[in-house]
């Protein structure tokens, strides 16, 4: 892409990761959430396949590296809802511990991010699924059709 | 015999739609209780002060496994419908 789009992404794309970052931590407190941030966060990275190609993305990130924490992701939102499996599957086993165990006060309150129990934990296990598979899709099929359009 | 099956099959339709249109609940009355209770016992029970957060990811969680899982399906699929095969030929 042209120098301007360059230099306009680079500047757009730390606050795009932040404000992902930002939903998927804030999201027992807030509008938002694990998918929700997650899927901004793999918007920024679009952005930084149009801005810069895939290849010189690929070279920072790569797939199988991508594919790997997606499925750390997956084994860590599996393996909380497990950690309650002694009262039932997906039970919030961490409310009142010493690990996100606030309880905030009923109604509204300023909020408190060290609440949740395992709410907290499950949106970053959820965000980290969703970051790396929304941007594998998106470099997958970019680097396949770079191979079939330089073929033409 | 097709008129008389068409027939059977609009009768059974219309009396269904008859039968729940009797029974839907009266206006102001919702059906179940659950919203309330949620609304109540969220903040003392999961500790979240979003409601819809302890919904998906503690009162429904299964269906948030459900969704992963979908995704995951879907990177699996991609990644397997774009993979460099061994002995590609190039067009």
């Amino acid at each position: 892409m042209s120098k301007i789009v360059r230099s306009t992404s680079e500047f757009l794309i730390p606050f795009i990761f932040i404000f992902g970052l930002y939903m998927i931590m804030h999201g027992h407190l807030t509008p938002g959430g694990g998918f929700q941030g997650g899927a901004v966060f793999a918007s920024g990275m679009a952005l930084l396949l149009v801005a810069f190609g895939s290849h010189k993305l690929e070279k920072k990130s790569k797939a199988h590296v991508l594919s790997m924490l997606e499925s750390t992701g997956a084994l860590a939102f599996i393996g909380l809802a497990f950690g309650g499996i002694a009262v039932g599957f997906f039970y919030n086993f961490l409310v009142g511990s010493s690990i996100f165990g606030h309880i905030p006060p009923s109604g509204p309150n300023r909020g408190d991010m060290w609440t949740g129990g395992t709410i907290p934990l499950m949106n970053m296990a959820v965000g980290l699924k969703v970051i790396a598979g929304l941007s594998l899709i998106v470099l997958v099929m970019a680097l396949a059709s770079d191979k079939t359009g330089s073929q033409k | 015999m097709r008129r008389v099956a068409a027939g059977i099959s609009l009768t059974i339709v219309i009396a269904f739609l008859a039968v729940t249109a009797l029974l839907v609940h009266p206006f102001g009355h919702p059906p179940a209780q659950m919203d309330d209770y949620i609304i109540k016992n969220t903040q003392r029970e999961t500790g979240a002060n979003n409601a819809v957060a302890a919904v998906v990811f503690d009162y429904r969680g299964l269906d948030t496994l459900g969704e992963a899982t979908i995704l995951f399906t879907a990177v699996a699929g991609v990644v397997m419908l774009f993979r460099k095969r061994e002995g590609e030929t190039t067009r």
